[in-house]
């Protein structure tokens, strides 16, 4: 297997052919922020968050194959600064409650405000009108969280391959539509995927919430990226 | 030079934000020593005395009062923070932002199960203050100068705020001094 | 509901036909109700949701009612400069209803709609599928009681256009506007005799050929053709594509209108030319769904060079040589211009960008290596074949060979298409057109650039303003800032929403423009404007994002003066809250006076 030699902020790295900046990143401990990127699922660089510099023009390293010589950029302060207006549009284009809300301290967007210090958005809040769907039986699709990452239109299906999931709508009215016939038919299991696939508060299943307390949740401890990093050490 | 002047208001908030700056435990002490509190429910005084350096808010606003109050502030406060998810961002209030309020109110006073079989009005005393159309984080009012999230903000992240404004120097933001919950 | 069962059975159980099965329930019902979305779902083996997805993504689709008869009138810049203002009051007043709603007795809907490609004949619209140019008051009102008194639309277009607008296949009122005929594009032509050239040597040859004359695509990227096509020739597999998009949906374009009704016997050959090239045996066209009063006549083009030998089996003559060309209509989304996008819409899927690599020359149409062009550099690359390379190349500058046909609207005497060698400057082109004394000119569209009168000695050409075609000229009456605005209301409309900074950051700009004009901005809101401006066009996923800023950048640079007397200086923060404003449902809700006190409680 051919190896392709290409630096991340000046550090010498390798991938192997056909990686993509975000995996071959990783693999070489280097944490570059994700959101609707999700392992085992098709790359659709939607949040823009993973966005990298090469040769001067900016790309999504979530979808962008490494290639042999590449220079990629990673944390240049202007380009932190773009991903965290990214992760400030997100907070005030949906409906983000988060002292009510069951996926706190677990929630990747939530994390990520975290991580790069969002103390408070520099955008205007839009408060958009979002309806909140409980018509399945073991979900709830809770559209004021959602930020159309896709992750659930990607990765949950009815066995005979039917997405559960879709997008409706366009641009600033994009929502998620949950499939009600498909949706019936979920088992616990698949629910349970569901609701860990979404990164957000969005997907909740029923009659469960809060299991995990205060000071235990995924990131009460360390900022997002840190497992990443720490692989750095090896 | 005096002692600095602290300020304190709470908004459309639930006074948590307050308990969270007595959550300072012993180091409230030590704040009595370092600073002098002037308007503020902590001691009662129900008007400015004086200029304050520090203002500190709670909660959003949700109405004509909390609009007064916090302009009030404004012009009385050299440094004016926006305590806790309420003031940052509407907070729980908030909640009723993507709905219009005509209907709110209409859920709330109107149609909603009563054991009162009187007469039903939305409350129309004139001295009341009046509702606003929906909950505004204080920054979308007026200038704020420093924002300290979570519901309520640690009592850790009050104290390390508190003093580095009174020092003169940047917050040290740690990872964990920074929660929405 | 018999009838929806009906009409879904008629299409394959192919998933690929959703757009197709969607279209023929939407002109039956008016709208796509749920039964028939459930009946297709079960049809196409989709779930309902992803069928709800197609139907909500584009404009000419609805989950709801549009009426028994629907108006879609133009909302373009040029249309509201035209006077749409009081004609979209005639509509409402005639029908009873406001835009965006369905008349009380569900004749009549009316609803707003993105430029319809009509820009040199405003205000225009489309009515059940028919289009109606150059509105007036008295215009709109006379439809919808035509429209109300039983008479379909098509029955109401009292005077055709020129040209083939007045063939029985299209029978439009649309005027043709040809104002410069240049001799690539309007030059006497042979149909077939680029074909017959191409068959008569090697793909490599006509490669050759098209990559020697510097042919630039006319989308306006401009990227080589021949290049495109040698990247798709090199690929291997069991099948490519040839894919033309006519999809022009920029605002103020309009040219591939003209080819389409004028020249499509040459665009089909350019597309076969570029079939044998690539070693394609499909065409497929793309038409935009606001051209589909051209359909008819497009097929009946297909046929006669079927008849003519110019396409099917041993086209040309050639027995190695097959190629055919389907068209594929859009249905209302200007993202589907977007090559990626318009792959996505042709296999029936929302209209949505891909991510690139792979780029559609590998992996495009059902996957498999497709060649995107314009109708313009397919028409052009036929020509080419037919007058050689050196004879296109001695036209325009160095950089930028042939001709560009333009399409000019707005405030000059005569809108309509120009065919025009690249160099020309813009002071030359309003010289032409008649928009002499011009404030500025809008080349490329809300996407291109805003181009001030110290700017008219810039030139039409890939190195200077580049551009798909669009120029729309404004006078020195008009407001800038309604311009803009119009422009980013387009980008908010438009925006496919799958990603975030197009989807939210295109709103978020139009809200801080607003705050400015409103005369509520500070230096510091400038900043922001430029600023995330600039992050939107970073980060966006496709052309869309990376240029739907561009309405407020490029004003911003053009016009500095504007934008510095709305801001209040030396103030650092003024806020657009406005407490009259937000007391105002609270007292009329508790039956308070307005005019309520805001002082502190005592």
């Amino acid at each position: 297997m051919s190896e392709i030699r290409f630096t991340i902020d000046g550090r010498p790295c390798v991938a192997r052919a056909g990686q993509t900046i975000v995996e071959a990143a990783k693999a070489n401990g280097v944490w570059i922020p994700v959101l609707c990127h999700y392992e085992g699922l098709k790359p659709v660089g939607s949040c823009r968050i993973c966005t990298v510099r090469v040769a001067g023009r900016y790309m999504a390293a979530c979808t962008q194959p490494v290639t042999e010589g590449m220079a990629v950029e990673n944390t240049a302060p202007d380009l932190e600064d773009m991903r965290k207006s990214l992760i400030e549009m997100l907070f005030v284009e949906g409906n983000h409650f988060c002292p009510s809300c069951e996926k706190s301290g677990n929630c990747e967007l939530q994390a990520l405000a975290y991580r790069y210090r969002m103390m408070v958005p520099r955008f205007p809040y839009l408060w958009p009108g979002r309806a909140l769907d409980a018509r399945a039986p073991r979900l709830m699709l809770e559209r004021n969280r959602c930020i159309q990452c896709l992750r659930c239109v990607r990765g949950i299906r009815a066995k005979d391959g039917r997405k559960v999931f879709a997008a409706v709508e366009r641009g600033p009215r994009v929502t998620i539509e949950i499939d009600q016939r498909l949706a019936a038919g979920l088992s616990d299991a698949e629910a349970r995927r569901a609701m860990d696939i979404c990164p957000v508060g969005a997907i909740l299943r029923k009659e469960t919430g809060f299991a995990v307390p205060i000071g235990k949740r995924k990131y009460d401890g360390a900022p997002i990226g840190s497992d990443v990093e720490k692989g750095a050490g090896r | 030079m005096g002692k600095p002047v602290i300020a304190t208001a709470s908004l459309a908030g639930c006074f948590g934000c307050h308990m969270s700056i007595l959550d300072i435990d012993e180091r409230i002490l030590r704040l009595v020593e370092l600073v002098e509190f002037n308007k503020s429910p902590i001691d009662d005084i129900k008007r400015f005395t004086k200029p304050a350096d520090i203002g500190l808010i709670e909660g959003g606003c949700s109405n004509s009062e909390n609009v007064a109050v916090l302009r009030d502030f404004r012009k009385n406060c050299r440094v004016l923070v926006s305590l806790g998810e309420c003031a940052v961002m509407g907070g729980l209030p908030a909640l009723r932002n993507s709905i219009p309020l005509k209907e709110c109110l209409e859920e709330a006073y109107l149609n909603s199960p009563t054991v009162d079989p009187g007469e039903r009005v939305i409350p129309n005393d004139e001295d009341l203050p009046v509702i606003l159309d929906k909950v505004y984080p204080c920054h979308e009012v007026v200038k704020i100068d420093c924002f300290l999230p979570g519901c309520p903000p640690s009592a850790d992240l009050i104290w390390e705020a508190l003093t580095a404004i009174i020092e003169g120097r940047p917050l040290n933001l740690a990872y964990d001094l920074i929660k929405f919950d | 509901m018999a009838k929806a069962k009906d009409i879904v059975h008629r299409h394959p159980k192919d998933p690929a036909a959703l757009l197709d099965v969607v279209r023929d329930v939407q002109a039956a019902f008016g709208h796509v109700p749920d039964e028939a979305v459930a009946r297709i779902a079960a049809h196409l083996k989709l779930s309902e949701a992803e069928v709800r997805g197609a139907v909500t993504f584009y404009h000419f689709f609805s989950a709801d009612p549009r009426g028994a008869s629907t108006v879609y009138l133009n909302d373009s810049i040029t249309s509201r400069m035209k006077g749409r203002a009081a004609v979209a009051k005639a509509f409402e007043d005639e029908a009873g209803c406001a835009f965006g709603r369905v008349s009380g007795d569900g004749r009549i809907g009316l609803f707003p709609t993105s430029c319809i490609g009509m820009n040199d004949q405003e205000p225009s619209a489309i009515v059940d599928g028919v289009v109606f140019t150059r509105l007036t008051p008295e215009s709109a009102r006379a439809l919808v009681r035509g429209l109300r008194e039983g008479r379909p639309a098509a029955s109401q277009v009292a005077e055709l256009g020129d040209g083939a607008n007045q063939s029985e296949l299209v029978r439009a009122m649309v005027a043709n506007n040809i104002r410069e005929r240049g001799p690539v594009l309007f030059g006497a032509h042979e149909s077939g005799a680029a074909l017959r050239k191409a068959v008569g040597t090697t793909p490599e040859k006509v490669i050759e050929e098209i990559k020697r004359a510097g042919l630039l695509g006319r989308g306006g990227a401009g990227f080589p053709t021949g290049l495109k096509w040698e990247f798709c020739r090199r690929e291997k597999a069991v099948e490519r594509f040839v894919v033309c998009n006519a999809d022009e949906g920029e605002p103020g374009t309009f040219k591939d209108r003209v080819i389409l009704t004028e020249l499509p016997r040459l665009l089909f050959e350019g597309m076969a030319v570029a079939g044998y090239a690539v070693g394609a045996r499909t065409g497929v066209l793309y038409l935009r769904s606001e051209y589909a009063y051209l359909r008819a006549h497009l097929e009946a083009a297909l046929e006669a060079m079927r008849q003519d030998g110019l396409l099917g089996r041993a086209a040309a003559g050639s027995e190695g040589f097959s190629f055919d060309i389907v068209i594929k209509s859009g249905a209302g989304a200007y993202i589907c211009g977007e090559e990626s996008a318009l792959l996505e819409s042709a296999e029936g899927k929302r209209g949505e960008p891909r991510d690139r690599p792979p780029f559609p020359v590998s992996s495009g149409y059902r996957n498999l290596p497709t060649t995107v062009n314009n109708v313009e550099t397919l028409a052009t690359a036929a020509r080419i074949l037919v007058e050689g390379a050196a004879w296109f190349k001695a036209m325009g500058t160095p950089q930028s060979a042939g001709t560009k046909l333009l399409s000019v609207s707005g405030d000059c005497g005569r809108p309509g298409v120009y065919e025009v060698e690249y160099g020309l400057t813009l002071a030359a082109l309003l010289e032409m057109a008649g928009g002499a004394g011009a404030k500025a000119v809008q080349v490329g569209g809300p996407s291109g650039t805003c181009v001030a009168q110290d700017g008219f000695g810039r030139k039409i050409c890939f190195s200077d303003l580049a551009t798909g075609g669009s120029v729309i000229v404004f006078g020195p009456e008009r407001d800038i800032f309604e311009i803009v605005g119009n422009f980013m209301d387009f980008f908010v409309e438009e925006s496919c929403g799958w990603c975030v900074p197009c989807r939210a950051g295109n709103v978020l700009l139009k809200k801080k423009l607003e705050k400015v004009v409103r005369g509520l901005g500070t230096e510091a809101d400038l900043r922001d404007l430029e600023a995330w401006g600039k992050l939107v066009k970073a980060t966006s996923r496709c052309g869309l994002g990376q240029t739907s800023p561009n309405p407020i950048l490029t004003t911003m640079k053009s016009f500095p003066e504007l934008y510095a007397a709305k801001v209040r200086k030396g103030e650092d923060f003024v806020p657009e809250f406005d407490l009259e404003a937000a007391l105002r449902t609270g007292c009329e809700a508790a039956g308070r006076r307005p005019e309520c006190k805001e002082s502190l409680h005592e």
